[in-house]
């Protein structure tokens, strides 16, 4: 099969423009007529519904949580990013999109990475009027800052909350929409299959959390913002409840999967403390614009970090990488921080984390400075670790983040499965193998408020013609029933093992074989071990309670989806013999530790095809073409 | 450590509840409070038992949907703090723990430690939005905030909705949360032109969920993990009388 990506033709500048001026309409008075089912309900999700039930549309909204405005994009603490120049210090729509295909290490598309920079400011104006209450100078104007990987200030910031700021604006305008009577929410839900009738997605199948009922949803769209997969290596800095099932399932039916072993780990989390742990918590990348990172020079120091002298300290990222420093991209600074902890350096009571140090800071600013930007991510410091910040250095260790990978989309966002949209981190789109600090709410937004809302009324307008599909349709019967023998065959599940045993040894399984770090050995082990997982999975899982509210069937459903997704990951880390960003692998890299890309053979986005149960997947590849910028060897130092 | 847990379990909101006894071991002092029941549950299931329902997402006190009543107190012995943000090191080898559901008319049961908070999206869905639809805004620097102004808005926008001050309030009074949405928004020049509507409905609504009413205990501010201050509610009363008085 050949993957047309869609780019419309035409100058890089120009070609969301034309694709706008071109997309086809639907009448005002039709649009009530065409139903729109959007599964996720975070920043791309609830921007989405908002805005298409704002055009006319008639929008259901799904979500697993009790309430759509707790989605995990209230998490993300330090920013989103926009070329508005404000500081006047070089920015430009074109250096955005320079800096973040850079970034992603040519392995995004230049034509979505632009439309990202381009639709960047006015998301900026649509937050500010829906009441996000940005950073301001003194004199009224949006303030900025600066964040890993780019030497401009571009960053737009409300305190450490960024993100549940812009989610609470769109939450209330998806509220408001509910108000109106043009959104239907259905929060605790969980959407559990995809129904496709000729080809085309046509409604879900959803269960409701609370009673246990199956509920069959029709639709003439069906867009997925459910997120990312991280919690795939169960910890990680994403939310308990994340998970790949929405994704995942549309994939068994079509959809195709890319990059799906490009994920990112954050390099400034609170490192495992204990066994029991459930949680990495990220701590804001913003830290690394006042904390010094640095690791004592010798393996094995058993003194406390505070107590070893300043000529005994090794600043890792400043003498390796001394153009960017601390500031380095988040897959360099993660990596540079693994390499450290894996020489013995690493400090803490696991000896997993490394130091991230204010003391110069302070003394250079002074600690009320230093207090007014950071209180609140060092009071949660203490809070979790009881160690406080300001007397000495914090730890912290990279954490499973963000995927880059998801599912395959064209330029409309558009799914191999026409009329199936998928948005935000649950595509694979923008970032390539690795994204860059305070780009995930600008894409999550900009799918949703900017991209969505001209691309699904494209699709919807020959929709009109088509003739209805209702949930009396076989499709629908035969789906539910799918997943209501999935559903009795866990309630009938009496091994001996937690479902929450199965997500850990996967997690740790995949951290130690398909992490930071990669090779052939590792990941041929990996999917070996995955298979017998699974097996084991099938014969020796243990569920308790009853179908109704019952919090261990639902992640029975999580691990299953994961079980086969940890696999599919290994593959296409496996294939893709190069290292690219996040994905670092062992037998390509240079004398002193950097990752050797492959331009000859691997400029391409792999695209995963489902063939079965028990079959391998097929590879397809959608060649990346450069006309704007020349391939570089991505150099921070 | 070793611990005696008393939990409240109730299969579903029709149906009465009670406080049910469990022993847990192995308890580390860095465990988070929700680790710990996760401990718990583990051992439930391998002892063929229905685990301890709760709600919980983030963990890292920022998503506002975990919750619970420990020893009395919402979300715990520590003040402004989320559940999921309370860690053992707070309690010691031999501690009896009572855990209960946040309880509150308007806040239902769903399942042992579960509730349904819906009430809170329709309190929003009443007015605690500005209305701008995606594609009217202008230049996000042709509205000047001052820095002060912002900084007001923000400390009560930082709001997020677990419902803690319902739960500690004796006439479980959502003042606080609505309050909060209420200054946010009025503060703000692009949220001053529905300001007078969005108070009336915001608290009309209030009421028709069933939350009762502030009675100035301040107990609500205690307990708040992002630290929204009683004065809002004042605002909040100043908001609603200034609508009344200047409705045309």
């Amino acid at each position: 099969m050949m993957l047309d990506a869609k780019i419309p033709a035409g100058d890089l500048a120009d070609k969301w423009d034309k694709y706008k001026e071109h997309a086809k309409l639907v009448n005002p008075a039709n649009r009530k007529k065409l139903d729109v089912i959007v599964v996720g309900t975070g920043l791309a999700g609830a921007s989405c519904a908002a805005s298409l039930a704002e055009q006319g549309y008639s929008v259901k909204s799904f979500c697993f949580q009790d309430s759509s405005r707790r989605a995990h994009s209230v998490a993300a603490q330090g920013g989103v990013n926009a070329a508005k120049n404000y500081k006047n210090d070089g920015d430009s729509v074109y250096r955005m999109f320079y800096d973040t295909i850079k970034g992603g290490d040519f392995r995004s598309r230049e034509a979505n990475v632009y439309r990202l920079a381009q639709c960047s400011a006015q998301l900026i104006d649509q937050a500010v009027a829906q009441g996000v209450p940005f950073a301001r100078e003194y004199g009224g104007y949006l303030n900025n800052r600066s964040f890993g990987g780019v030497q401009v200030s571009r960053t737009f910031y409300a305190r450490g909350q960024t993100g549940q700021q812009l989610l609470l604006g769109a939450y209330q305008a998806l509220m408001r929409q509910e108000s109106l009577g043009k959104v239907k929410t259905y929060t605790r839900h969980e959407m559990l299959e995809l129904v496709v009738v000729d080809g085309k997605a046509k409604g879900i199948i959803a269960r409701d959390l609370l009673t246990g009922q199956i509920e069959r949803h029709a639709a003439n769209a069906v867009v997925l913002a459910t997120g990312g997969y991280g919690k795939v290596y169960y910890l990680s800095t994403l939310a308990m409840g994340c998970n790949s099932s929405a994704i995942w399932r549309a994939h068994k039916k079509g959809a195709f999967m890319s990059g799906v072993s490009w994920i990112q780990f954050h390099p400034t989390c609170l490192p495992q403390l204990g066994e029991h742990q459930s949680k990495l918590t990220l701590m804001s990348e913003s830290l690394r614009n006042d904390g010094r990172i640095w690791v004592p020079k010798k393996a094995s120091d058993e003194r406390e970090p505070k107590d070893i002298p300043e000529e005994e300290r090794d600043y890792y990222l400043e003498r390796k990488y001394p153009a960017f420093g601390n500031l380095s991209p988040r897959d360099i600074s993660s990596r540079a921080a693994k390499e450290r902890i894996d020489a013995g350096c690493g400090v803490g009571a696991m000896k997993n984390a490394v130091c991230l140090d204010f003391s110069k800071a302070i003394k250079e600013q002074g600690k009320e400075k230093i207090k007014e930007k950071y209180s609140n991510l060092f009071t949660m410091y203490e809070k979790i670790n009881g160690i406080n910040a300001y007397e000495q250095p914090m730890l912290i260790s990279p954490a499973a983040h963000f995927t880059m990978g998801g599912l395959w989309v064209d330029y409309q966002l558009m799914t191999t499965i026409p009329g199936l949209f998928a948005l935000g981190e649950a595509n694979f789109a923008d970032h390539g193998a690795n994204r860059l600090g305070a780009n995930s709410l600008l894409q999550a937004c900009v799918d949703g408020y900017f991209v969505a809302p001209y691309t699904i009324p494209n699709y919807l307008a020959d929709e009109l013609k088509a003739e209805k599909v209702t949930t009396d349709h076989p499709a629908f019967e035969e789906a539910e029933q799918v997943v209501k023998a999935q559903l009795d065959r866990f309630l009938q599940s009496k091994g001996t093992l937690s479902a929450d045993y199965f997500h850990k040894t996967l997690g740790k399984l995949l951290y130690d074989k398909c992490g930071l770090s990669r090779s052939k050995e590792s990941l041929t082990q990996a999917i070996t071990d995955i298979k017998q997982l699974r097996e084991s999975f099938k014969n020796d899982l243990k569920i308790t309670g009853d179908g109704t509210v019952n919090s261990e069937l639902e992640k029975a459903g999580r691990v299953t989806d994961y079980l086969e997704l940890g696999e599919l990951m290994c593959y296409d880390a496996l294939t893709r013999e190069e290292s690219c960003g996040a994905h670092f692998r062992e037998e390509y890299q240079t004398p002193d530790g950097e990752a050797v890309r492959n331009d000859q053979d691997f400029c391409f986005v792999s695209a995963w095809e489902w063939k079965g149960s028990g079959a391998e997947e097929e590879l397809h590849k959608e060649p990346l073409v450069f006309e704007n910028v020349e391939l570089a060897v991505r150099s921070y130092k | 450590m070793r611990l005696k847990l008393k939990i409240w379990r109730q299969e579903a909101a029709t149906q009465p509840g009670a406080m049910v006894d469990y022993m847990l071991d192995d308890v580390s002092e860095h465990m988070s409070f929700l680790e710990m029941i996760d401990l718990l549950n583990e051992t439930l299931v391998g002892k063929g038992e229905r685990v301890v329902e709760f709600d919980h997402d983030c963990r890292e006190g920022i998503c506002g949907q975990c919750g619970m009543m420990i020893n009395g107190r919402a979300h715990g012995p520590l003040p402004n703090t989320t559940t999921c943000q309370l860690h053992m090191r707070s309690f010691k080898d031999g501690d009896t723990i009572y855990i209960e559901p946040f309880r509150a008319a308007a806040f239902p049961i769903v399942r042992d430690l579960k509730i349904d908070r819906s009430g809170f999206d329709r309190v929003i869905q009443a007015g605690g939005f500005i209305s701008a639809s995606t594609g009217q805004p202008p230049e996000a620097n042709s509205i000047l905030i001052s820095h002060d102004v912002t900084e007001a808005a923000f400390d009560a926008a930082a709001c997020i909705g677990c419902g803690a001050c319902v739960a500690t309030c004796k006439n479980s009074s959502a003042a606080l949360f609505t309050s909060a949405k209420i200054t946010h928004l009025a503060l703000l020049p692009q949220g001053k032109l529905e300001a007078a509507d969005r108070v009336v409905n915001m608290v009309d609504q209030m009421e028709a969920e069933g939350f009762g009413h502030c009675s100035n205990t301040e107990a609500c501010e205690v307990e708040c993990p992002q630290s929204i201050s009683v004065l809002h509610i004042a605002r909040m009363n100043f908001e609603y009388n200034k609508a009344l008085v200047m409705k045309p």
